[in-house]
């Protein structure tokens, strides 16, 4: 049961415990006091400097609000904007239904636990916003619904908190851009999320990351997937940051559900990422599918997957690959277990290099060398991924190009 | 026209082709015979310009350029194409997507033209990804129909297609080469045949291209070494009822 009193008292005693995961952060280095920035409006939202939205648009928020069925816009603390244009699909901020929907305890620290490390009581203890994501039973979102979290202010600690809630037999898509400000150099993002993906209910969440060279990131997810139910959850970061650590658990906790996770990972020089996925399969009829692609430049990523079959007739399997094109390291833990009987899940893994024999195919079609080699990393990158959107596709496409011509 | 004078290639430092003298005029083209491990894709990937392959002595010269060092993408760019044997896996890159890159900047319908090599329903699918043998050499086919080459060398470009596709494959060739001249109301044959310019190196096993294809020449290549050339039906009768070594013999009595 909801007790907030119980909630603080849980999260001040973390509040100086370190992640089991990644290098541990001084967050008395941060500033955390709450940043005003106006409202924005219909009128005004679509007025913004063309510059901004350039790079809105790159961690997936269209102002224009073409083809997107509601945003969700967040600037260092505020909630600059937040309106749905879809019956059936809630967009509320998380502190608002807080304070004035009593359902939203039911959902609220349900899966994610806030003592789990700093950063869970962070989130708890000085909470700026987020969103709660919510389709109505039976509804279908038709366009995806796009939220963002900007980070503007140089030195801040946002500390964010989203629910999404696919209730029974809705479908429902979602793309969400986490950026910063050109001119912010050091910060830090903390976000907490807890997707409940509903008996029969279709979740897809498609996450940009565009963060900045000096930036620390500090996600905590957890998903429920009932009976039947499918969660996609899609994950894209090209762009620099210093340190990024995530470890986003999924229990299928219905007979049949599913979860796919795919990562996409770009590392630049001096960057820092550990991520992973790791799912739970509790129910007879569970299917799991974690598929990674990462390339380095120069940064160090670990790249985890952590299968876990708790019955029999369940069937999950981790695809992890990597390509180093110009130093850095890449370090892929794959992980399996297997409780029961019956269970039956598998692991590829692969690190290397761009093939001589494919560059020069490409060559003898006419390609120069150059063209031939991006071509192969875009094909690298370019995983299918089945249920997910057109347009969603084309923004992960979109991604994958503009970091070709920044980094290639 | 290709030129290739005294070729001698280092292959992971091993000599695997001597003294290649080879022509191929505008309008021609040839058939290389020989047994397994003679050299035979080792000289077409030479000609492509893969630098494995070492040209320790000779030249090779192409519609008058000196093509001895030039990089595979000039190559490709000044009119030569190639069909592989064993061409690699490009996950990531669709069929339908290297049809493109071998029309380069030229327009080109994918659908239409994987249509006429029976490969319409693979262009969804990684390039070369899973493809059966004869399949893969039908998507060979269909990149060399986009990119427009003046020399196209096969490498076994029938061996492992089925009855059905065989002759699929053989007209393809044909047309490719400009061999399948037809009569027709406004040129006498005579006069395609003269205005004929593509150039073929066709390698074959079999034989079975030679029913599609009215090749000029045959050549064997043997232990390293282009060791005859003569019409290319009696090189296959000689090889098929002689064996290798005795055919080479033969002709090289002949010469
Ligand atoms: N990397 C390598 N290092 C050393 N020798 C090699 C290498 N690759 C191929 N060879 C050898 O070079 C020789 C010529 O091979 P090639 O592929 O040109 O033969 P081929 O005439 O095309 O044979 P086939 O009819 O079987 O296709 C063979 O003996 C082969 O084993
Ligand atoms: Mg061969």
């Amino acid at each position: 049961m909801y007790n907030q009193d119980e909630l603080r008292k849980k999260a001040a005693k973390a509040s100086n415990k370190a992640a089991a995961l990644g290098p541990d952060i001084d967050l008395t280095a941060y500033d955390m006091a709450p940043v005003a920035h106006e409202y924005l409006n219909d009128e005004k939202l679509h007025a913004m400097p063309k510059a901004e939205q350039d790079r809105l648009i790159m961690a997936g928020l269209d102002i224009s609000e073409n083809a997107r069925g509601g945003t969700y816009f967040q600037k260092d603390t505020a909630v600059v904007h937040c309106k749905s244009h879809q019956e059936g699909i809630e967009i509320i901020p998380i502190r608002k239904a807080l304070a004035e929907h009593e359902w939203i305890r039911e959902y609220y620290w349900k899966l994610a636990s806030v003592d789990t490390d700093k950063y869970t009581a962070a989130a708890e203890l000085d909470l700026h916003d987020g969103y709660v994501i919510r389709a109505l039973p039976g509804s279908k979102s038709i366009y995806p619904i796009q939220a963002c979290l900007y980070m503007d202010k140089d030195g801040l600690q946002q500390n964010v908190h989203n629910l999404i809630i696919a209730e029974e037999g809705s479908e429902l898509h979602i793309i969400s851009g986490c950026a910063s400000s050109p001119h912010l150099k050091r910060g830090i993002h903390v976000g907490v999320s807890e997707f409940f993906v509903k008996k029969n209910a279709k979740l897809s969440f498609t996450m940009i990351h565009n963060w900045a060279e000096d930036m620390m990131v500090r996600p905590r997810s957890v998903a429920q997937v009932e009976e039947g139910g499918l969660f996609l959850n899609n994950y894209v970061c090209m762009k620099a940051v210093k340190s990024l650590q995530m470890y986003p658990t999924t229990h299928l906790v219905g007979d049949n559900a599913v979860a796919r996770l795919y990562s996409i990972i770009v590392g630049t020089p001096g960057s820092e990422y550990d991520i992973g996925g790791r799912v739970y399969l509790k129910k007879p009829g569970t299917r799991a599918e974690i598929v990674a692609r990462t390339i380095t430049n120069g940064a160090k990523i670990i790249a985890r997957g952590h299968l876990i079959g708790e019955v029999a007739d369940v069937k999950a399997h981790l695809e992890c690959k990597g390509m180093i094109l110009n130093g850095g390291i890449i370090h892929a833990i794959p992980e399996l277990e297997g409780h029961a009987d019956g269970v039956e899940m598998s692991h590829e893994a692969a690190v290397g290099k761009i093939a001589q024999e494919e560059i020069f195919y490409l060559m003898s079609r006419g390609m120069s060398e150059d063209e031939a080699t991006s071509a192969i990393v875009r094909g690298f990158l370019n995983v299918d991924i089945p249920g997910l959107p057109p347009q969603l596709k084309a923004e992960i496409d979109r991604a994958i190009e503009q970091s070709d011509k920044d980094v290639m | 026209m290709l030129i290739i004078e005294d070729l001698q290639v280092e292959l992971g430092g091993k000599t695997i082709l001597r003294h290649i003298d080879l022509e191929i005029k505008e309008g021609e083209t040839h058939i290389l015979f020989g047994p397994n491990g003679s050299g035979k894709t080792s000289l077409l990937m030479t000609i492509m310009g893969y630098p494995q392959y070492k040209v320790t002595g000779g030249k090779m010269i192409f519609k008058g350029e000196d093509i001895t060092c030039m990089p595979i993408d000039r190559r490709s760019q000044l009119g030569i194409g190639m069909s592989y044997q064993r061409p690699p896996t490009i996950h990531g890159i669709k069929t339908r997507q290297m049809v493109h890159i071998c029309a380069g900047k030229q327009e080109v319908n994918v659908d239409e033209l994987a249509q006429k090599v029976n490969f319409g329903h693979f262009l969804e699918r990684d390039v070369n990804a899973g493809f059966s043998g004869g399949e893969i050499k039908r998507s060979e086919l269909l990149q060399l129909m986009a990119q427009n080459a003046d020399l196209m060398l096969f490498d076994e470009p029938e061996s492992g297609v089925d009855m059905e596709n065989i002759s699929l494959v053989g007209n393809t060739i044909a047309k490719l080469l400009e061999k399948d001249i037809q009569r027709s109301e406004n040129k006498p044959m005579i006069q395609q045949k003269r205005e004929r310019s593509k150039m073929g190196l066709i390698i074959t096993h079999t034989g079975y291209i030679l029913d599609y294809v009215a090749a000029d020449k045959g050549q064997v290549l043997y232990d390293g070494v282009l060791s005859c050339s003569s019409n290319p039906r009696e090189i296959l009768n000689c090889i098929g009822h002689e064996g290798y070594e005795e055919c080479v013999r033969c002709i090289i009595r002949t010469n």
